[in-house]
């Protein structure tokens, strides 16, 4: 298995649209090979399009606001001592999250193809949000699938989806998490693909989703670029990118731009959910070892039993809340191109702690597993090494949680 | 050899009627009755359907999803089904047998071991619903070595070219999903639609046999009488759930409406 240079990653994989051979795939029952097939011509076309890509730039601007501030933690850094601490505070974007990147041009693809209504899944609560505010934007109807235990616990979230006049459609099955809604939608678009086009939430689903959404979040590593050699004249020599991993929409975006250089020069960090620190269950299948199997119509590394049901999950970050893993992860852990480990719930929240207690930034409980990782490493790392987080949501929906964990002066 | 799903359909067409396909979870809503169910069918069934309970299926509707579910709590593996089959096929051995399911269940149990027990146990056909083509042009050849038919789905949204080429390199029976939906909705298009979509299929080859299933209960089976054969799963699966509610003996439950199903397409 190798990882090609010069050529994007989600252009890398097959005719049948597995990466590195295994990963990914079209594992869908027959009625979504039409819709999905006019997906990926339509995508194909457009990303090549001058005048496509001039309107995604142009609302990524002027709606999304481009770009998201990258700034240096200088009270972190001081403390931790080690390493600079930087972050990518991509949870500046519209919204307060990198979901908006996957919503907006999801939103556009719509639009093109005639269709007035749009669905999607959401777990944290994001994807969600940002679908029905795109939606809004463009005049869509929207349905959102959430699972019903991620509707108690990401509440500001599913009030701003219903502010914006999408509909929250509960999903009661299986664990009532990102799963489930994931399956629930898939239901949906399988009985009404004929009017309504699908936004999965994150580089997961079947080959074309993997592609739009990791083509849409590139934008974050794109800025990057461009303010690391405004900050530093180049691409520094040491470069550490920390990113929490659940779906992976956020990691691969952070990291694309970056893919061509040495992975000394430029290390990927993915940071997956440990879940709470005495349970056995976790959202972290590169870090455990899962086995491969199929989830949501492509092959990759997926918590399940031998038997193949998927295995419930457990993390206090619903964003996180995933059984399986992009594909296009699989593939860079396989290539050895990124190093995946894990956070547990009780480590993000530490993280989470010290990063509000030193600096003016409240990341979301799925940036703080990266923040977690990155300050334990960077102690042994030396002055001149450039950490950057990618604080890719805000901790606003949160709130809830954090004040039940680590009480009312942390919200 | 034939394969008996071939003597079934040839059977139905000399009585000239559709066949009667079924289709229930294997393990609901435990191991041992649903074994009672599918011998109590038996004889008003000319193929049985055994789904394999997944718990992440992307095209099943609530009724299917609340059987497997059941079927998974009440603890079935892949090697209970196969149990069942063998118990079966002691019962009822030229009953033909149909395994459904996903393929992440065969993946994980291995391509090769899972066709070798299905030859053992009796199975005659595989219907994976997540495997479509060309991906498992592979795996259908498989089976095909194997003597176990792979029925490829067919839907609504099929384009023509592809009707084509999937027909060509589907073996005896074809499965023709009759509308855009998942398992258990209403029949939203009416059956003259749904017929006509069957004889386009029928037009590229006659001499497949065309099952359709989605949306089929006691109401529309009539109605669609002229196809090779017709499976009925969700009306099933819904009884044996209303039948647990109301305390009654899903087994006799069961077999009246399959009773009642083969004697509106008699």
């Amino acid at each position: 298995m190798r990882l090609k240079k010069e050529i994007p990653v989600i252009d890398q994989g097959d005719k049948l649209g597995f990466w590195g051979g295994k990963f990914g795939g079209n594992f869908v029952p027959e009625t979504l090979k039409k819709p999905i097939e006019d997906l990926e011509t339509l995508f194909n076309k457009l990303k090549k399009d001058k005048k496509f890509i001039n309107e995604r730039d142009k609302y990524f601007k002027n709606w999304v606001g481009s770009p998201t501030r990258f700034i240096k933690l200088e009270n972190l850094t001081k403390h931790v001592g080690g390493a600079q601490i930087w972050s990518k505070v991509v949870s500046d974007a519209n919204g307060g999250a990198h979901k908006i990147y996957n919503a907006t041009v999801h939103c556009l693809l719509a639009k093109r193809s005639g269709k007035k209504i749009i669905c999607g899944d959401t777990g944290a609560g994001y994807a969600g949000k940002m679908l029905s505010m795109a939606a809004k934007k463009f005049g869509l109807k929207c349905k959102i699938f959430m699972g019903a235990k991620d509707i108690q616990r990401q509440r500001p979230n599913v009030r701003a989806i219903k502010k914006n006049g999408a509909e929250v459609i509960p999903v009661y099955s299986g664990s009532q998490t990102l799963v489930d809604a994931v399956s629930e939608c898939m239901r949906y678009w399988v009985a009404n693909c004929d009017k309504v086009a699908m936004c999965v939430g994150s580089t997961v689903g079947p080959a074309v989703f993997v592609r739009i959404c990791g083509w849409s979040t590139s934008q974050i590593s794109r800025e990057l670029k461009t303010q690391l050699f405004d900050e530093f004249g180049s691409i520094p020599k040491k470069l550490k990118l920390y990113n929490c991993v659940g779906g992976g929409s956020s990691s691969f975006g952070f990291w694309n731009e970056f893919m061509d250089y040495n992975k000394k020069q430029c290390e990927f960090i993915g940071v997956e959910a440990g879940g709470p620190a005495k349970s056995k269950k976790h959202a972290a299948p590169l870090t455990y070892g899962s086995k491969i199997g199929i989830l949501h119509g492509a092959a990759q590394y997926v918590n399940q039993n031998t038997d193949g049901q998927i295995e419930e999950t457990e993390s206090i970050s619903a964003g996180l809340d995933y059984p399986g893993i992009s594909p296009l992860h699989c593939f860079l852990k396989d290539t050895k191109r990124a190093r995946y480990t894990a956070a547990s719930d009780e480590e993000a929240l530490n993280a989470y702690k010290l990063v509000t207690k030193f600096e003016k930034l409240r990341p979301s409980l799925e940036p703080s597993h990266a923040f977690s990782v990155a300050i334990k490493e960077s102690k042994r790392f030396s002055k001149d090494t450039v950490i950057v987080v990618n604080s890719c949501g805000d901790a606003y929906k949160d709130r809830g949680i954090i004040e039940k964990r680590l009480g009312k002066k942390y919200v | 050899m034939s394969n008996p799903i071939s003597h079934a359909f040839k059977k139905a067409k000399k009585e000239n009627r559709p066949a009667l396909l079924t289709y229930t979870v294997a393990g609901d809503s435990s191991k041992k009755q649903s074994l009672e169910i599918l011998k109590s069918i038996s004889k008003k069934v000319d193929i049985i359907e055994i789904g394999i309970p997944h718990n992440t299926p992307v095209a099943d509707g609530s009724q299917i999803q609340t059987s497997s579910y059941r079927a998974i709590k009440n603890g079935i593996k892949v090697n209970d089904i196969f149990n069942i089959v063998k118990n079966f096929k002691k019962f009822d051995n030229n009953k033909p047998i149909i395994l459904m399911g996903y393929y992440n269940m065969i993946f994980q149990f291995g391509e090769n071991v899972f066709l070798k027990n299905c030859k053992i146990s009796g199975v005659n056909g595989l219907i994976v619903v997540d495997l479509p083509w060309p991906e498992n042009k592979k795996f259908a050849n498989k089976c095909k070595k194997k003597s176990i038919f792979f029925i490829q789905l067919l839907s609504p949204t099929t384009t023509k070219d592809r009707l084509k080429m999937i027909i060509k390199d589907s073996h005896e029976m074809i499965y023709f999903i009759s509308m855009l939906s998942t398992t258990g909705g209403k029949l939203k298009v009416s059956s003259k639609e749904i017929l006509s979509n069957y004889d386009k299929i029928k037009k590229i080859n006659s001499k497949k046999n065309v099952v359709i299933g989605f949306g089929i209960t006691e109401k529309t089976i009539k109605s669609l009488k002229k196809a090779d054969g017709l499976v009925v799963g969700s009306a099933i699966c819904k009884e044996i759930t209303n039948s647990i509610k109301k305390r009654q003996n899903p087994v006799t439950n069961v077999y009246n409406v399959v009773n009642r199903l083969r004697n509106k397409i008699k």
